[in-house]
């Protein structure tokens, strides 16, 4: 209950206040004043953003002795004056902390002017009748264990499960209706690219249009479920949270071979490894009692990080690095929460002291490893590792592929048997040893016991999958949510501390944290909620009322249209050609790419020197199996916001630029797959207009308008005249790409049949998730 | 009533813009390069009112050319002239010098370390009278226009953590590099070409690698990424069409493409297919700008003459030092260049001698060149590499060879243009050249000074990503007035 009295006043009241939170970054323009004032919700993005740096958990920074983050520390009369108080609470003008902030005087007035923060008036305004409404307190919200909440009232016959009515409830405070559903082929296209990350076949999209059955959208996601091809697409993001790569990073960045543990993450994908099991096994596999080679396996995900080559650096200094590394992606990872913030110093907005931080880092230190192991070539999977055998492959781990009978050396964790002892890292260096810490957590999300849970990694696995922990659902959750909706109900999906968003559906975002746990962290339940609700399966056409009130989107009153990921622009290219090689999992490959790129940043050492580029079916692997060297990641990918995976990253940005519109262009994939299209295309000797209703319903996945018929025709026509007067530049085009030529082919119809499978590679609507 | 449909959208679009800041402010400096007045609106962050895309104060540069010597340079040899170092050849580096000074794993083992003094001689040049050794010739006839920092300083002793430090400010982290910054702040003065440029070249000596880290946009939008121009036919990535399309052809495609999307748009009213139109129009004149400002071959004679015969063939430090000066001639914000191979750890003498071959003529060929036209006022070109070198030798010490290992307390690079003091030497060093005895340059100093120069409060451009403001000077940093004219 206690859940509901935070929330019930917002429920009636966000209609007029997101912008205070919503939009930290943008402009505050909403300046509309709610009736009562919420500390979580109102005033603590205030003071986090402007105050705590100096008056906040950073106890070493803390000016004045100040703290404005508690209300102990708030009220407490001043040590010099002992009349005064930075807050009292119903009276404003008695509160040093607000006068400050209203007086003439600059050299009193805070935040300072040398901060360069101001507040707002609008921001003042709200903290006076804060402290004017009693100066209420409230926990972070991120730190109270979700409860479910009932149903919103909702239009019943719009919604179809429950986020809907969650969803409904906020669009209606806005003044915002649900769009209608989807046209069958933009929702087949959109489920599709969703859930496995390849457009639908022709074949699909014809079956699907004919089947008037009221389960027939269900019956596809199913079958979208059960495709082996889910595991890829739900792996992808989880390859950039885990920072996997096949190099080391670094300058000399040697080969590395953790693609036997990619292939487990999609097998567990595939399989619906609870998200429970697929957390505890990544972190604590080596762990658990009788742990199999798979559970082992597993734990390759915290030795994903960047390992240093450089003969010349100190051993200890790379190792702490290592520890450091895991540390921070614990944290983001699983608690969207900024740990890397207190390895110098207490947090300075959230409760994550320096002693936190190093406890938690004691449960990563425990590693038999070296900084520098070797340089270049030494290794390929550092110490500890495990072996991979044919024999394994034949039995427990069927999932890797691997190619051929030579065994495959993959990193996994270990723990010494004696303990290596941890210590607070004074300003974060490795040799300047502070006091002695024991394993442990910042308390405030949950305290952790070692009694409960134990004192090594399986502990904090426990700890993190506890059902009394606030975060690990939620933040799971909310990034699946991102996915499908191309924003999270909170919008960083790597912050749930004080600085982060506010949800923008508290309710909902808890109501599925909740459910997801109660059903056993079931991660295909979850996507099949997520996709067969009303929400998801509205148009994406955009409303001209919602594009004034909500251009973000952000109340869902449509479906946002989203540019596809970047392995997946390579994966639709290939697809919609029929050339995509389907094959799961193996050794990284290397497919064409742009000439020298390796070899000019190369320090001139290592096997990766030169771009051996591969041939036959490895060039047609999906995206999520190019090869990537860290410090020259494939460049068509950064161009489409790929990570680089240099550290954990949970957030891609998504932009539109002319390097891109370059890719597009220009890329030997995108003219070869246009080109092998247009040649079987030509083959069929159908008629012009059904041949290139082919091609577009192949890419664009829905049939061509006549109007767009009629512009591919003319451009076909016109470019079919331009190659009869100059056979020699056709004779060039169709010499792109390896894949096998068809000498039949190459007249004036097929390359200009490729002239526009290449022009709708390139329309806006291809590479959008509609 | 079309026409005002579009024409709101078109207002839409540019909010949309807006709203998208935060997602990323940087997506005001991608609209720059659409609708160059876009800055006049108010994109201001409420919580420090930073206008994006123009300076905090006048500017004294309006462009950086940084010619990064990545390996590390050695100081003795170049620019920081220690005779004493000579005449104590052989004896062993102070212990009250050394202090409690980190050394590398290559020669923390070494039993003993042996002064050693530079194999060239040294001169002084111009009417500053600035030491520089014999082999940097040309940097020395322009003297006058530069100004040496002998006393550079920075925290990181590996060559991977500190040039990740001397682009990004901070030694690990996926931090947006100098050039990131600057076209997040300053955003782009050319619309047909990107704001931050990179050029790479490799010389003759021990090289150690450079990694797209240093030129990555790190949390910034992607669209503030340095791009990498190469010296083969496609000089930016993809550039090119295929062999079989025209020029006629490209724009035939476009025309069509552009209808098609405006058919999409009609449909489904999402202003980003607009933006993509503009993306693909700015992408069809990259393809005519960009080849045409890279054809280094119809430079006059003079202007070859100048760099040296190098300069004409691609890929060389001379060729890029000359593209470089055409890249920021037309408005690139930031022209950064690496150059391989100055990793002496044996055998300095012979390699380092051939590297100052490869660019001792075309850095102060760049230099004078700029004068020439009237740009250098207004150009910053910054000279040097990661650290320094140490005062004793690594490995076999013989009359003609030796090699230094890492040094990170006290280096020199140059300044030049841009309102950096001409003619001037900043900082001193210790006769062992081991210490900063008189104005230290902290890597953090150095990159707030050349924001400055840039107009810019290093302070005030920050970027608020997981809950921080970051800037390129992390927590420290100060400007440092004796650099300035």
């Amino acid at each position: 209950m206690r859940y509901l009295k935070i929330f019930v006043p917002i429920a009636f009241l966000a209609c007029m206040l997101y912008v205070a939170w919503s939009c930290s970054d943008a402009q505050a323009s909403d300046t509309s004043m709610p009736d009562v004032v919420d500390y979580n919700f109102h005033i603590r993005p205030i003071l986090s953003d402007r105050c705590f740096k100096c008056h906040g958990p950073d106890a070493n920074k803390r000016q004045a002795n100040l703290r404005l983050d508690t209300p102990e520390g708030a009220f407490a009369a001043f040590k010099d004056n002992t009349k005064a108080h930075a807050i009292v609470p119903g009276d404003p003008y008695a509160s040093d902390a607000f006068t400050r902030l209203i007086t003439k005087d600059t050299s009193e007035r805070m935040p300072p002017m040398k901060s360069n923060l101001t507040l707002s008036q609008h921001e003042i305004d709200l903290i006076e009748k804060w402290i004017e409404q009693g100066a209420n307190y409230k926990p972070h919200w991120a730190f109270i264990k979700p409860l479910k909440s009932e149903l919103p009232e909702a239009d019943a016959d719009w919604a179809r499960n429950e986020i809907d009515y969650f969803v409904y409830e906020k669009m209606a405070e806005k003044g915002l209706k649900p769009s209608k559903e989807s046209d069958k082929e933009r929702l087949l296209k959109r489920v599709c690219l969703d859930l496995i990350g390849l457009p639908p076949t022709l074949e699909m999209q014809d079956r699907f249009l004919k089947d008037t059955s009221p389960n027939a959208y269900e019956k596809i996601v199913n079958e979208l479920l059960a495709n082996p091809h889910y595991g890829e697409k739900m792996a992808t993001p989880w390859l950039d949270v885990a920072r996997y790569a096949d190099s080391h990073g670094y300058q000399d960045d040697g080969l590395r071979t953790m693609w036997p543990w990619r292939d487990w993450v999609i097998h567990a994908f595939n399989a619906n490894y609870s998200y429970a099991k697929f957390v505890k096994w990544q972190l604590a596999g080596d762990l658990i009692p009788g742990a199999n080679k798979e559970m082992l396996l597993a734990t390759g995900f915290n030795r994903n990080h960047k390992i240093t080559q450089e003969g010349g650096v100190i051993d200890e200094e790379y190792r702490v690095e290592y520890v450091n590394d895991r540390t921070s992606t614990f944290g983001k990872a699983f608690l969207a929460l900024t740990f890397e913030c207190s390895k110098c110093h207490d947090h300075k907005y959230d409760p994550i002291s320096q002693k936190d931080y190093y406890s938690t880092f004691a449960f990563f230190n425990q590693v038999p490893e070296k900084g520098l192991f070797g340089t270049i070539d030494a290794s390929f999977a550092d110490p500890p590792n495990m072996r991979i055998t044919t024999q394994d492959v034949k039995k427990l781990l069927n999932f890797i592929n691997k190619r051929d009978t030579s065994a495959v050396d993959v990193m996994v964790m270990k723990d010494s048997v004696n303990m290596r002892k941890a210590y607070v890292l004074t300003r974060g260096n490795y040799d300047m040893h502070g006091a002695e810490v024991g394993v442990g957590i910042p308390k405030s999300i949950l305290p952790y016991s070692q009694q409960k849970y134990g004192g090594d990694r399986l502990g904090l696995a426990n700890w993190l999958v506890d059902d009394a922990n606030p975060l690990t659902s939620r933040v799971f959750v909310n990034r699946i949510w991102a996915q499908f909706f191309g924003r999270g109900l909170v919008k960083t999906l790597g912050d749930f501390g004080m600085q982060g968003e506010l949800p923008t559906h508290p309710k909902l975002l808890d109501w599925l944290a909740v459910d997801f746990k109660a059903h056993h962290w079931n991660i295909k339940r979850l996507v099949k909620q997520i996709v067969l609700s009303a929400t998801y399966r509205q148009s994406s056409d955009v409303p001209a009322a919602a594009l004034k009130s909500d251009p973000e989107n952000i109340y869902l009153s449509h479906s946002s249209r989203m540019r596809i990921p970047a392995e997946q622009v390579r994966d639709h290219v290939l697809a919609s050609a029929e050339i995509l090689n389907e094959e799961i999992g193996g050794p990284s490959v290397k497919p064409y790419q742009p000439k020298g790129i390796w070899e000019i940043a190369s320090s001139g050492r290592g096997s990766l020197m030169n771009y051996i580029q591969d041939h036959n079916q490895d060039l047609y692997r999906r995206g999520m199996y190019v090869f990537i060297k860290r410090t020259v990641p494939p460049p068509s990918m950064l161009i489409f916001d790929a990570s680089n995976r240099d550290q954990c990253e949970v957030q891609r940005g998504r932009t539109n630029t002319p390097l891109q519109a370059l890719v597009m262009m220009n890329d030997p994939h995108v003219m070869e797959s246009s080109r092998v299209l247009a040649s079987h295309l030509s083959k069929e000797n159908g008629k012009l207009e059904s041949v290139l209703e082919k091609a577009f319903r192949k890419i664009i996945c829905r049939k061509p308008k006549a109007k767009e018929i009629e512009i591919l025709t003319r451009y076909f026509e016109k470019e079919q005249a331009n190659f009869k007067n100059n056979p020699a530049k056709m004779d060039k085009l169709m010499k792109i790409g390896e894949y096998k030529k068809d000498p039949g082919a190459i007249r004036a119809y097929t390359a200009a049949l490729m002239q526009t499978i290449q022009l709708i590679f390139n329309m806006e609507e291809a590479l959008i998730r509609v | 009533m079309e026409n005002e449909f579009l024409k709101n959208q078109f207002n839409i679009t540019r909010r949309h813009f807006f709203g998208k800041a935060a997602a990323g402010i940087g997506g005001l400096a991608l609209g720059s390069l659409l609708v160059p007045d876009l800055w006049k609106g108010d994109g201001t962050d409420p919580a420090g009112s930073l206008p994006l895309g123009m300076a905090h104060y006048a500017p004294k540069a309006k462009r950086i050319i940084y010619l990064c010597q990545n390996g590390a340079p050695s100081q003795y040899e170049s620019f920081d002239y220690k005779p004493m170092l000579n005449q104590r050849a052989g004896e062993d580096l102070p212990a009250s010098i050394r202090g409690n000074q980190r050394l590398t794993g290559m020669t923390a083992n070494q039993e003993k370390f042996p002064l050693v003094g530079s194999f060239y001689g040294f001169k002084q040049y111009g009417q500053s009278g600035t030491y520089i050794s014999d082999i940097f010739p040309n940097i020395g006839s322009i003297a006058d226009d530069i100004c040496v920092i002998r006393t550079m300083s920075t925290d990181a002793i590996n060559h991977d953590p500190a040039l990740t430090f001397l682009q990004t400010g901070a030694q690990v982290g996926n931090r947006p590099s100098m050039g990131a910054w600057m076209s997040y702040g300053l955003g782009s003065e050319n619309k047909n070409l990107p704001a931050f440029c990179v050029l790479l070249s490799r010389g003759r000596g021990n090289g150690q690698g450079v990694y797209s880290k240093l030129w990555t946009n790190g949390f910034l939008d992607s669209t503030h990424q340095g791009v990498v121009f190469s010296s083969s036919e496609d000089p930016i990535l993809y550039l090119n069409d295929s062999d079989g399309i025209d020029k006629q052809a490209r724009r035939r495609m476009l025309d069509e493409l552009a209808e098609l999307n405006q058919l999409g748009f009609q449909e489904n009213g999402d202003p980003e297919v607009e933006a993509k139109v503009q993306q693909y129009e700015m992408a069809y004149r990259m393809q005519t700008a960009v080849p045409e400002l890279t054809d280094l071959s119809k430079e006059p004679d003079h202007i070859i003459k100048m760099y040296g015969p190098d300069c004409l063939v691609p890929g060389t430090y001379a060729a890029n030092a000359l593209l470089a000066r055409k890249l920021s001639e037309s408005g690139v914000r930031f022209v950064q260049l690496y150059h391989q191979g100055w990793d002496s750890h044996g055998n300095l003498p012979k390699e380092m001698a051939m590297q100052a071959q490869d660019v001792d003529r075309s850095s102060a060929a760049l230099i004078t060149d700029l004068k020439q036209r009237g740009l250098l006022d207004e150009t910053l070109v910054i000279w040097g590499g990661e650290f320094g070198r140490t005062n004793y030798c690594q490995g076999t010490f013989t009359v003609d060879t030796y090699g230094r290992d890492h040094h990170p307390r006290a280096y020199s690079i140059f300044m030049a243009g841009g309102g950096v003091k001409a003619g001037s030497v900043y900082g001193e060093t210790d006769e062992f050249g081991y210490n900063v005895i008189k104005d230290p340059v902290h890597i953090h100093d150095f990159h707030a000074t050349v924001q400055h120069l840039m107009g810019l409060n290093h302070e005030q451009l920050t970027y608020k990503h997981l809950g921080r403001r970051y800037r390129l000077t992390d927590v420290s940093g100060k400007v440092l007035p004796g650099l300035l004219a």
